[in-house]
């Protein structure tokens, strides 16, 4: 059992945990992330590590309720457990593999977009330890919504706000941060997109014009996340990669994102089933296309 | 009674069973077990125990089922294999002990599968544990892997008095067995739990959601655990794809993924919550084991299934009991017949598969006469979903982060048959993630080689 030794609601239904995993938390890298069961019935959900305490054994992760699992987690307290908490799985980010001499020399952009602010803080509190600062957009609907504001202003180089409604920050998407940036002329070698599978494709259309070398994560549907089910198939330069351990990262203008989100979709019917299942309980009779 | 035959086993119906998830088989009861155990002549020389990979005594244990003696019977079996519940149900047995009875000359060999099974349930129903008495030697094993060779290698271990761990790197034990094969061929409660429990009545240790290779390394374990060796039986999990065209659709699924989903994750029970494609036509590409199992399993779901296959109904690598089953349930063999691509409408969910009929050549290195194509034999089956069986081949994780262990061209670890030795001091492996997939028995063989071969290198040190 892996213990919730703290529990936060970042904002409306995005939550922050740290648990008690000890061989996760001494071995894990930025980029890995974690599959997580809550119960002895509960689905395997990938989860990217958003943070890691190696002296305390914990690792922080964020997550945001939308399906029947994600739900049934967020109800879960301080103090309660998880059945199943594996990892780290997954290549560790790229960028902790080159020294941080080289580091240094690089003008480093990250882009994260909703809860990808949690998967894209500890790459950039990884750089700032090893003094490398960088860049970074945070892109949010609302004012509301927005994470780790906070966090991430204690590490990056420039942190830059945007939402999607303006009430907070610039305004607009951050594909339009990222052109502002440029036209205030800012450059950069490297940019890191990690953010809803949309968002990325985006970005990365943008970034290819303006030539600039863009790495993504992707969380594709997943079951055992060490390479068994092949679940999480992605095409990368006309080759198929399994995310779980090929990936998360891959360059981002060799992904082939319709088809990844098209992928994305294979259970949402069953998925808003089951959440419709626990929303109604008992009382569930009809409607969701199962039942007559 | 006629000797030259077998004592039929009872099964489940065959329309019954095609819409639920009980074990096929229900078994011999023991009046049918000591009738037919009473068929076996007791060979001097007993070619069947030749035959089986753990070298059970065969004659010994079916001499005690003879004299209605279950309990000592249980106890020849344990002396041998971890897994007797198991094997009883899923070893090949027609190529094995059955293969070489002497009986099957002239005649039906016996059915010693039936029997092994037989005494394995009836233990299990009147609370017997196998019986062990060894010294505590002072020295710890890592087992990584708990399907049928990490199971058989660390129950060996402790019986000979190590302490032994095992790492899984899913959230429960028991590899192939809880993953891969049904629940209609292998109940997951009742058989495979309870044999996992009598390994760890042995006094082995089961650590779950370890990832060996990413949780903690083969090195780490040895260093700085205190491990003294180290077995690999980290099995043959990487599915394989055709390469062929639309195979990214939707609705397309390695046999691992649909099978664990079904199988690990209970997802055929309507209360799980891991979902399943519910599908209506369902296209099952190859002909072993796996597929038999990946197509009953979606008929049992509700689809029409087809297997297709690019060879004929000689060369399926399954098992003749596997074809028979699933026949019987209603399964549609579309033999010489291979896929050439995948087809799916605007928003990528799968509509149809493109095949090509085959026919039969020269033979090939495999010695099975090879499939080629039929010019101008094109169709399109029309379909909703396509599970793709093709193989499995070991993970790479644990090879990719151990320093000094040698793998082949195939991924595969390279380890001394007789004794599991790899090219590191200290480990050892066996199994699928040695020979590339192949049958529980044989992964129970090497575990066992490999304990013997722990046993001789720790003896020494």
């Amino acid at each position: 059992m892996y213990k919730i030794v703290k529990k936060t609601e970042l904002t409306t239904n995005i939550y922050l945990m740290d648990v008690e995993a000890k061989r996760v938390a001494k071995s894990c890298q930025p980029g890995q992330f974690v599959i997580v069961r809550m119960d002895a019935e509960g689905e395997r959900i990938p989860l990217t590590i958003c943070d890691y305490n190696r002296e305390h054994g914990t690792v922080t992760i964020v997550f945001q309720s939308v399906g029947a699992g994600t739900q049934m987690m967020a109800n879960l307290k301080e103090g309660d457990s998880f059945h199943d908490f594996v990892g780290p799985l997954g290549c560790p980010s790229e960028l902790i593999k080159e020294s941080p001499e080289d580091l240094q020399k690089k003008k480093i952009l990250f882009v994260a977009g909703g809860v990808g602010a949690a998967p894209v803080y500890p790459q950039v509190k990884w750089l700032h330890e090893n003094g490398v600062k960088a860049d970074v957009i945070v892109g949010s609907k609302t004012k509301d919504l927005l994470i780790l504001e906070k966090e991430m202003q204690e590490v990056a180089g420039n942190l830059y706000i945007t939402t999607d409604d303006g009430s907070y920050g610039r305004s607009g998407m951050v594909t339009q941060t990222i052109k502002d940036l440029m036209a205030e002329g800012k450059q950069y070698d490297v940019c890191i997109a990690i953010g809803p599978m949309i968002m990325m494709k985006f970005v990365c259309l943008l970034t290819k014009e303006l030539n600039l070398p863009t790495v993504v994560s992707l969380n594709p549907i997943m079951v055992d996340g060490t390479g068994m089910c092949g679940a999480c198939r992605v095409t990368v330069d006309g080759k198929v990669k399994f995310a779980c351990v090929d990936g998360p990262e891959f360059d981002g203008h060799a992904v082939n994102f319709d088809e990844a989100m098209r992928r994305q979709t294979l259970y949402r019917t069953e998925e808003g089933r089951a959440t419709l299942k626990l929303q109604e309980g008992d009382t569930h009779h009809g409607g969701c296309g199962n039942c007559n | 009674m006629d000797v030259l035959k077998k004592i039929p086993v009872r099964e489940q119906d065959a329309k019954e069973r095609a819409a639920n998830f009980e074990e096929v088989c229900l078994g011999y009861n023991q009046e049918e077990a000591q009738c037919e155990a009473a068929r076996c002549i007791n060979c001097k020389n007993a070619q069947c125990v030749k035959g089986c990979p753990v070298a059970i005594d065969i004659p010994g244990f079916i001499e005690k089922v003879k004299d209605g003696q279950i309990e000592e019977a249980y106890q020849i079996i344990s002396q041998s294999s971890a897994l007797p519940a198991v094997c009883g149900r899923v070893c090949p047995q027609e190529s094995q002990c059955e293969g070489k009875c002497i009986r099957g000359i002239k005649g039906e060999p016996i059915s010693i599968g039936k029997l092994e099974r037989f005494v394995a349930d009836w233990a299990r129903e009147h609370g017997i544990k196998p019986v062990v008495t060894a010294e505590k030697k002072g020295k710890s094993v890592a087992v990584i892997g708990s399907g049928p060779a990490g199971l058989t290698c660390a129950g060996d271990l402790a019986k000979m008095g190590y302490d032994v761990t095992i790492f899984e790197a899913l959230h429960e034990p028991g590899g192939v067995l809880v993953y891969g094969i049904p629940e209609f061929r292998l109940p997951k409660k009742d058989v495979v739990a309870e044999e996992i429990e009598n390994v760890k009545a042995l006094g082995v240790k089961i650590e779950t959601n370890v990832v060996v290779g990413k949780s903690v390394t083969i090195d780490e374990l040895l260093q700085e655990e205190g491990f003294d060796a180290v077995f690999i039986g980290s099995g043959a999990g990487l599915p394989k794809f055709m390469g062929i065209p639309g195979e990214n659709s939707n609705g397309v699924f390695s046999a691992n993924e649909y099978l664990t989903r079904s199988n690990l994750m209970k997802a055929f029970d309507g209360n799980s919550n891991t979902p399943i494609m519910h599908s209506k036509k369902v296209a099952v590409v190859g002909g072993g084991n796996v597929a038999m199992d990946a197509a009953r399993t979606a008929l049992r779901l509700g689809a029409e299934v087809h297997i297709v296959y690019r060879r004929s109904e000689e060369e399926l690598p399954a098992r003749v009991e596997e074809v028979h089953h699933a026949k019987e349930e209603g399964i549609i063999f579309d033999l010489l017949t291979n896929p050439t691509e995948i087809l799916a409408d605007d928003k990528g969910w799968v509509t149809g598969m493109k095949c090509i009929r085959m026919e039969l050549g020269e033979p090939d290195a495999s010695g099975r006469r090879r499939p080629v194509e039929i010019p101008g034999s094109e169709f399109t089956m029309e379909l909703d979903t396509v599970i793709m069986s093709l193989g499995t081949s070991p993970n790479p994780l644990i090879s990719s982060t151990t320093e000094g262990l040698e793998t082949n061209k195939w991924k595969c670890i390279v380890a001394e048959e007789a004794n599991g030795q790899t090219s590191k001091e200290g480990v050892y492996a066996g199994g699928d993630a040695v020979t590339g997939a192949a049958t529980v028995i044989l992964a129970m063989g090497a575990g066992k080689a490999a304990a013997k071969g722990i046993d001789e290198y720790l003896s020494t040190k």
